[in-house]
């Protein structure tokens, strides 16, 4: 059982360098609807002591929003907005990929230095791992200029964090996970509207463009 | 009867996107408002018990909130009659902009008011910390679009920035809740439910490490929504952008429920036994928003920018108001109830001022009182009051806090606040002076004024009104609804 978790907290973490290094848009998109399958899975592995319902019930809503529903939502403004690459992105695929490999490095130090209270069991990988979904996609919301791109980086954030509740099977009731997915999805569907109508407005979604607003 | 206030709402949403009539539309947003605002009410006289295994329940500190919440959204529903009625006729598309924007469909508007209106309910309601967080993060995604109303580049913007950096920010929080699930973990396995009044009674067997992150995860999260310093960057956009009804909402009531928000982990961490590392930092992060807030309103030419900042400024106090805890924790109460109906009530008004003059420039809105007579006293008086001079309201609530600090020998912090109100004094009313009294703009300085209509200016005055008698006298009901709410958060008095 360990070995499984052990081994989809890695591959969760390996997503996160594609992320980083992926210049077109598409792979970005698919990269991290694979990381949301992944979770899936983590959450049917994960559950200890058999299987629930709640625990299947978590991981097929997961699986189905974060694989099927997302990319799908995230392709659609993509074709709307005819967009194919992140160019010139604020920081380089390059210079990104060394960030994350020392991101990786600041993680696994972070997560030695945490504690875990006595009664909570999970892999020792999967802190480290989720703090580095997390920070990625922090990191592509700074680094990234399109708005498709911060979205993702969004997306991202929420796998993170998501990473953090499954891997230590954390018992939150089933109606306040589902709350919470469906607020994520939410959140794409209004983020996708808005990022359709900046594509209306401006003829591009460069999110760096969008600067008439300070003091 | 709580479930009946979240469903009132979520329905008349539902109901509102299938009516064709424009009239009909907006009779049943008042109405709806009308019933919000009576069901609260009812709450007061026979209060509502635990729903969802107590998932739900209307505590004294949520019935202040929701009181607030209740009470701006019926003026703001009153104000939104003429207000879309007039969009409807002439969009106000700003002339810097350089062409005439178009609004959003009045029908997905009125939704989205609603579905805001029972979000921010839920967030008054909600004990479950889960729950909570996924009302907060609705709230967002209700009110993104209402920023959007006005169909034109720089509101695009600011819903753009208002949806990420609130998302993101509140993606935090909800770390913070796994920690919090890791903290009350036994090392049995077990764990305890996160529902409040469970935690409360159990503080004593949480994990004073995870907890003390939760807290400090929470704080930046729900900070993060709540407006305070250096996360407030999404606030001065959206609020300038929206629509003033819209405006007058966020300010007056999403920021309070953020507030909530932190306040319930404070409960939690004082119960614990941890207010000793949890309340310097809410006045740490209080003193850095009045600051960064008096920096930016002096010399502000955008007026809807101006009362935006003065919301980071008032978060701040009241941040530091727990903070200080207390006699303080009255006096933020209180203030959080005379900040909300003041700005509601400035921001309305500085609606009426834009649809004359059509800019939100303070230089180019010159001689206010003679183009709008009523709307021109009552920004005015809104300015004075929100400022803190006597006889309004938040005079009595911004003493109370200075006072307690004073009395607790926190003089440096004091002396601070003190100064920078002076600050944040002088720069709100140099700009209210010139636009008061400067010279119009030629176009509104001839005399064939249409006269100012009833229903723009009616809902502000009856919020000015509340707001001067919460100044002289503070009725006993609210005294004690406040008291209790102290009470709630550990404060004496």
């Amino acid at each position: 059982m360990d070995f499984w978790v052990n081994c989809l907290v890695v591959l969760i973490a390996m997503t996160n360098l594609r992320l980083l290094g992926s210049s077109r848009v598409v792979s970005c998109v698919h990269t991290v609807a694979f990381q949301g399958v992944l979770l899936g899975v983590l959450a049917i592995v994960g559950a200890s002591g058999g299987l629930a319902a709640h625990g299947i019930v978590l991981a097929a809503v997961n699986i189905v929003l974060k694989g099927l529903v997302f990319p799908w939502l995230l392709m659609r403004a993509l074709r709307e907005t005819h967009l194919r690459r992140e160019v010139e992105p604020a920081i380089g695929f390059g210079a990104s990929m060394l960030l994350g490999v020392l991101l990786i490095g600041i993680c696994l130090w972070i997560g030695s230095r945490l504690p875990l209270p006595v009664g909570v069991q999970a892999s020792p990988l999967l802190v480290p791992a989720a703090l580095f979904t997390l920070m990625v996609g922090l990191f592509m919301i700074v680094a990234r200029r399109k708005a498709l791109t911060q979205v993702v980086g969004y997306l991202s954030i929420e796998n993170g964090i998501t990473a953090f509740g499954l891997g230590f099977a954390l018992k939150e009731a089933l109606l306040v996970e589902l709350g919470i997915l469906l607020d994520a999805f939410m959140a794409v569907f209004v983020m996708g509207i808005i990022i359709f109508h900046i594509s209306r407005e401006f003829d591009h979604i460069d999110a760096g463009e969008l600067s008439a607003l300070k003091d | 009867m709580i479930v009946a206030l979240i469903l009132l709402p979520t329905f008349a949403a539902a109901a509102v996107l299938a009516i064709r009539s424009a009239a009909a539309r907006r009779t049943l947003l008042v109405l709806v408002a009308l019933g919000h605002a009576g069901l609260t009410a009812a709450t007061f006289v026979r209060p509502a018990g635990p729903q969802l295994g107590g998932w739900l329940l209307l505590d004294p500190l949520g019935a202040v909130f929701l009181a607030i919440l209740s009470l701006l959204f019926l003026t703001a529903a009153l104000y939104g009659i003429g207000y879309l009625a007039r969009e409807a006729r002439r969009p106000t598309g700003l002339a810097d902009e350089g062409f005439l924007a178009t609004n959003q469909p009045e029908a997905v508007f009125t939704a989205c008011l609603l579905m805001f209106l029972a979000t921010m309910t839920l967030v008054t309601v909600s004990h479950n910390f889960g729950l909570l967080w996924v009302a907060v993060e609705a709230t967002t995604l209700a009110s993104a679009p209402l920023i959007y109303f006005h169909r034109q580049k720089r509101s695009l913007e600011a819903t753009w920035k208002y949806l990420l950096v609130c998302s993101v920010g509140i993606a935090v929080a909800l770390l913070g809740n796994f920690f919090l699930a890791i903290a009350v973990t036994e090392p049995d396995g077990r764990s305890i439910p996160l529902v409040l009044n469970d935690l409360l009674a159990a503080a004593d067997q949480l994990d004073p490490t995870w907890l003390k992150a939760t807290f400090l995860l929470f704080l930046v999260g729900y900070g993060t929504k709540m407006g305070l310093a250096p996360l407030h960057t999404w606030l001065p956009d959206a609020h300038s952008e929206a629509p003033s009804m819209v405006s007058a909402l966020l300010s007056g009531a999403l920021l309070n429920c953020a507030f909530l928000a932190i306040l319930r982990i404070l409960q939690v961490c004082s119960a614990a036994g941890l207010a000793g590392f949890a309340q310097p930092l809410l006045i740490l992060f209080g003193l850095l928003s009045m600051s960064v807030a008096a920096v930016f309103i002096i010399r502000q030419d955008d007026f809807k920018r101006m009362l935006a900042y003065s919301s980071v400024e008032h978060m701040g106090l009241l941040a530091l108001g727990v903070g200080l805890g207390g006699a303080a924790t009255f006096g933020a109460m209180l203030h959080a109830l005379n900040h909300s109906l003041t700005k509601g009530m400035l921001f309305l008004v500085a609606g009426n001022l834009l649809a004359a003059y059509r800019t939100k420039s303070v230089a180019g809105t010159g001689g206010a009182i003679r183009v709008l007579p009523v709307s021109g006293a009552l920004w005015i008086a809104g300015i004075l009051a929100i400022c803190g001079s006597p006889p309004f309201g938040p005079f009595v609530s911004e003493l109370a806090i200075i006072k307690a600090a004073f009395d607790q020998n926190a003089t440096w912090v004091a002396v601070a606040v003190l100064s920078l109100l002076a600050v944040i004094f002088i720069g709100m009313a140099a700009a209210m002076l010139r636009m008061a009294y400067g010279a119009p703009p030629e176009r509104l300085a001839a005399e064939t004024r249409p006269r100012e209509q009833a229903c723009t200016f009616l809902p502000p005055l009856a919020l000015a009104v509340l707001v001067l008698v919460l100044g002289v006298y503070v009725p006993p009901v609210v005294e004690d609804a406040l008291r209790l709410a102290a009470l709630a958060l550990g404060g004496r008095q």
